[in-house]
Order: C-alpha cells, then sequence, then structure tokens
C-alpha cells in the first residue's frame, strides 16, 4: 500500500470503517473488471467505473428492497442472492457468507419477521418484503437484548458467526420452543460456530428467554 | 450459476403457461418453477441445474392448510414447511407429519421450503452434486461411481445398477405413511396422484425421479381424514443429534386395540431411492400382538430386499431397529 493509499484513509480509521471503504473499492474494480463479461459486450467498449460507482450489468433487473425500514431502490443482475446483494450491493456487511449452500447459517436474516437463509434465495423474489439484518436490530447504544446477552454470557469467539447467531436467536424467541436447552440447541442447530462458542450461546439465549 | 429469465406468473394457469413448452420436468429441465428455493438455488449454485427460465409461484395463492369436508387436510403447494408443522390440525391428528419434519433441515430452511419443494428435493449423493464427476442421475449414460466409491449414506432398497442414489426427505417418509395424495394442475388438466406413485424407481432412467411432466404444477396435497385412535412416530437415524439427513427413519400410523394391531401403515426414509413405504412390514403386524417380537418380524421383513453396497450394510440392521424401535414408541404412547 502506498502513502497515498495510507493518507486516503477515513480520519476515524476504525477497523471496522477501514475495511467497509477498502473493501467496497476492491469490489468496484473487481466489478469494473467483470461487468464486460457480464454485459456481454466486445471487450474495452465499457468505460471503467468511477470510483465508487456501482456496476450495471445488461439484463439488469429493477427491484426495491426494504431493509432495515428503508426502501432501496436497485438494478441488480436476476441471479443475485439476498446475501450478496445486502453485502455487496446495499453495503451492509454485518451479514456474513459461510458456505453459500444453507448449511452453516451465517447468512440468517429476517424477511417478514422470519429467519431464513439469504445465501438460499434470489433477492428479486423479496421486492416489497420487510428485510432486517443485524444492522437494523437496533442501535450501538441501545442494544437488542439478545446482543447485550452474547456480551454478556462471551457468546463468540472470532465473531463470524454471530450476526447469523443473533439473528437465529432474535427471531427464535417468536417461535414455539420448549423451556429447557435443548429446545433452543435445536432450534440452534441450524447456525454453526467452529470456534465452538454453543455453551455460551444458548446461555445468553435461556437468559433473555427469562427476561422476557 | 447460468443465466436466466425470471417471471412471476399472475396466476396458476400462466405459471403452466409459462413452463408448458419446457423439455422435460425431470433432471435437465430448462424451466423450473421456484418457490422456496432451498434445493434449487443450491443446486444452480453447483451447476447441476442449470434453468434457462425460472418462474417464481412464491405469490401465487397456493399457500394455505385447511381441513376438507370429508375431515381431511388440504395442503397448499407453497406452505412453508415450519407453517405445516406447527398447523394444529397436524399437530392435533396427523403428529407424525409435524415431527417429521421437524427433525429435518434446521428452523431457517423450514421457514423457506415449501410442500412441493419437499416432494422434489433432490438426492444428497455426492457425485450427483458434483458436475466434475460422472453420474447418471445428472447425466444419463456416464455411469454410477457411487456404486464403488463414496456410498456410506445412499439407498439399500429400490437401487438398480445405474444408481443408488438416497431420496433425502423426511416430510415424504411421513406422507407416504398417511397415503397423501399429490394433486397436480397441468396443460392437460388436473389429475390426483397417490404419493407412491408420484416417485419413480431409478431403473435405467434415474434422471427421471417423479411422474411430471413438463408444465405440471403441484397445487397442493391431501391427506384421508385421520383414523382415530392411531398411534403415530416419527423417528430418525442420523450421525448428528440434529441438521442431519437420515441414514435411517420410521415413520409409522398403527392402531392397537386389545393388545392387537388392527392396523399399520410403515414407510422408510433414509434407505430408499423413494420414499419407502413398506406394505410387507405392514401386513406382518395385522391381528398380532402388538410387542417387541412381531416388531422385529415386521422390521426383518421390511428389509428382506434390501441390497447393501460396500459401505452401508450397517443400515440394515440400523433400519431394523429404527423401525422395531417406531413402533414400539407408537405402542406405549
Amino acid at each position: 500500500m502506498s502513502d497515498d493509499d495510507l493518507q486516503s484513509c477515513p480520519p476515524d480509521p476504525t477497523r471496522r470503517k477501514f475495511l467497509l471503504t477498502t473493501g467496497t473499492s476492491v469490489a468496484a474494480s473487481l466489478a469494473a473488471a467483470y461487468v464486460p463479461v457480464l454485459a456481454n459486450s466486445a471487450p474495452g467498449e465499457s468505460e471503467p467505473a468511477p470510483p465508487g460507482a456501482r456496476p450495471t450489468v445488461d439484463g439488469a433487473v429493477p427491484i426495491t428492497l426494504r431493509i432495515n425500514g428503508k426502501d432501496h431502490q436497485l438494478r441488480i443482475d436476476p441471479r443475485t442472492t439476498l446475501l450478496d446483494c445486502i453485502r455487496e450491493t446495499v453495503a451492509l456487511t454485518g451479514t456474513k457468507k459461510g458456505c453459500d449452500h444453507g448449511q452453516c447459517g451465517a447468512c440468517t436474516v429476517h424477511v417478514n419477521g422470519r429467519r431464513v437463509n439469504s445465501c438460499l434465495t434470489l433477492a428479486l423474489m423479496h421486492d416489497g418484503e420487510e428485510i432486517t439484518t443485524i444492522e437494523g436490530l437496533a442501535t450501538p447504544d441501545a442494544l437488542h437484548p439478545m446482543q447485550a446477552a452474547f456480551v454478556a454470557h462471551d457468546g463468540y469467539q472470532c465473531g463470524y458467526c454471530t450476526s447469523g447467531q443473533i439473528m437465529s436467536a432474535v427471531a427464535l424467541l417468536k417461535e414455539p420452543c420448549g423451556p429447557d436447552d435443548a429446545a433452543v440447541k435445536e432450534l440452534m442447530s441450524g447456525n454453526i460456530c467452529r470456534c465452538g462458542a454453543y455453551p455460551n450461546i444458548v446461555a445468553a439465549i435461556q437468559q433473555v428467554r427469562k427476561n422476557a | 450459476m447460468h443465466t436466466f429469465e425470471f417471471s412471476r406468473p399472475k396466476d396458476a394457469a400462466a405459471a403452466i403457461a409459462g413452463t408448458a413448452e419446457a423439455k422435460t420436468a425431470q433432471q435437465g429441465a430448462d424451466m423450473r418453477f421456484i418457490a422456496g428455493g432451498t434445493t434449487l438455488i443450491d443446486l444452480m449454485k453447483l451447476n447441476v441445474e442449470t434453468p434457462s427460465r425460472l418462474v417464481d409461484i412464491n405469490r401465487l395463492p397456493l399457500d394455505q392448510i385447511e381441513t376438507t369436508p370429508d375431515g381431511g387436510l388440504k395442503i397448499g403447494a407453497t406452505a412453508r414447511n415450519s407453517d405445516l408443522a406447527h398447523h394444529p390440525a397436524v399437530l392435533r391428528s396427523y403428529p407424525v407429519l409435524s415431527q417429521a419434519i421437524l427433525s429435518g433441515a434446521s428452523a431457517q430452511l423450514r421457514n423457506m421450503a415449501t410442500t412441493a419443494g419437499n416432494l422434489l428435493q433432490r438426492t444428497r449423493c455426492v457425485y450427483f452434486r458434483d458436475p466434475a464427476m460422472p453420474c447418471n442421475k445428472r447425466e444419463p449414460g456416464t455411469g454410477c461411481p457411487a456404486i464403488t466409491g463414496s456410498n456410506r449414506t445412499l439407498a439399500i432398497l429400490g437401487t438398480s445398477e445405474h444408481c443408488i442414489a438416497t431420496n433425502p426427505s423426511d416430510m415424504c417418509v411421513a406422507l407416504a405413511a398417511l397415503e397423501a395424495t399429490i394433486h397436480v394442475q397441468g396443460s392437460k388438466g388436473s389429475r390426483a396422484i397417490p404419493i407412491g406413485d408420484f416417485h419413480l424407481l431409478p431403473g435405467s432412467t434415474p434422471n427421471r425421479e417423479t411422474v411430471l411432466e413438463p408444465g405440471d404444477l403441484i397445487t397442493h396435497v391431501t391427506l384421508l381424514p385421520p383414523v382415530a385412535g392411531s398411534k403415530q412416530v416419527y423417528l430418525k437415524l442420523r450421525d448428528r443429534a440434529s441438521y442431519e439427513f437420515a441414514l435411517a427413519s420410521a415413520a409409522v400410523v398403527v392402531t392397537i386395540a386389545g393388545g392387537k394391531v388392527t392396523r399399520a401403515r410403515i414407510a422408510l426414509g433414509g434407505v430408499g431411492t423413494k420414499p419407502w413405504r413398506s406394505p410387507e412390514a405392514e401386513a406382518v403386524l395385522i391381528g398380532k400382538t402388538a410387542g417387541a417380537a412381531n416388531f422385529r418380524n415386521a422390521a426383518e421383513m421390511a428389509m428382506r430386499n434390501a441390497k447393501p453396497q460396500s459401505e452401508n450394510k450397517f443400515k440394515i440392521e440400523l433400519a431394523k431397529r429404527c423401525l422395531a424401535h417406531a413402533l414400539q414408541m407408537a405402542a406405549t404412547s
């Protein structure tokens, strides 16, 4: 990385802001390289994308996605999964991509209040539906009780599965679930934690259920 | 993932018209209905499914679950698995169906997966899921590497020299024991298909898994009125306690009077190339004492034609114990 690059970092270079900024520019440059292929146009025909520009593709379709209470007017490749749309198009990166095949739960979001694997559904199937991601659950100053309980019980280690775990756990509160730990484990089995924070995750969920 | 044209038809007729010109409704279909997407999107990412047209049926009014005038149940094609499993009528009269659904997948997947999609769930055979490998189901005539390869989880009933892929569904096993009927609307009209006739054995055409033809839209599934006093159990055995496909499972619906079995419906999962109803096991039980010895006899009969592969001989005894134990659970419930 050159000095120029370092100087272009935001004045408050938190890890999250730094990753978001660099992540976006990397995504934009990758997309710029990828667009001619998707657009089915001759090489060199398309102009390089200006910094920060959204990539456009031939065959893109307009949709309105309502995420965390805010409408996003988007044009997306029909193949875009809800997960990729949330992360790459809307740039809400709290939702994670793990296996990308519905086997790990890292991508869990709520659609109309119910938890789903966002990797196994197409964004354009959710035009007009109410989508909630981890960013929409609460604010950093006033955590959702489940987020606070995960902190209190140390319900994570590396943190990669955590947003999916919390989105699943919050949805579980409204689902039929027996009182004991075994019932919670069964209903949380779609969220894999490679670090093995399961006992603390179950404790966090049980605390929230008791206080509810 | 290959490119595709996406449409959202205004009604069932438009959905059917939108896919009626497809070359096949089976493996290699160029047009697909999409509902939950949990199988289809997964396989499209793997390039196992490469439809050029997707017809989204999620907004058609096919998601209702309602009791029928005769006291049975009508289950809409796009009713979500979670809604079906927790429906009061299912919990009350068809608990084996609720247990089977809740034993499968995860809470997230059950919120997405639909009745019709579950009927059309594809095998988890690793060779089928990997386009770099030969597979008679995916590409007819290329061979079946599973027969000499990784086959621990694959089928021991209904196999052929061309395919030993297991049907992975739990829901369908319960539907087989409940003798469900699948209702299909197509370009030539409507028809009702007993679940036993819906899935096909692989034979020499493992690429054909069901009797569906291009344009056929599953609209709903019906269940007969519940049998008064029947005991129902779904028992699933697997490598993990949760979120895993069955190595062996059993759905039993039995009626016991005066200590004797008067009616029995038995289906097995995890062991067959289709949801495996066992009329032989049922016949063994009728008029017999509801006890361990007869339950074991029924299990022996259910497995008498089992053909193990190099890695899954254990499934024969596992499936026998699974069925015998499920019957015991039902008898003592």
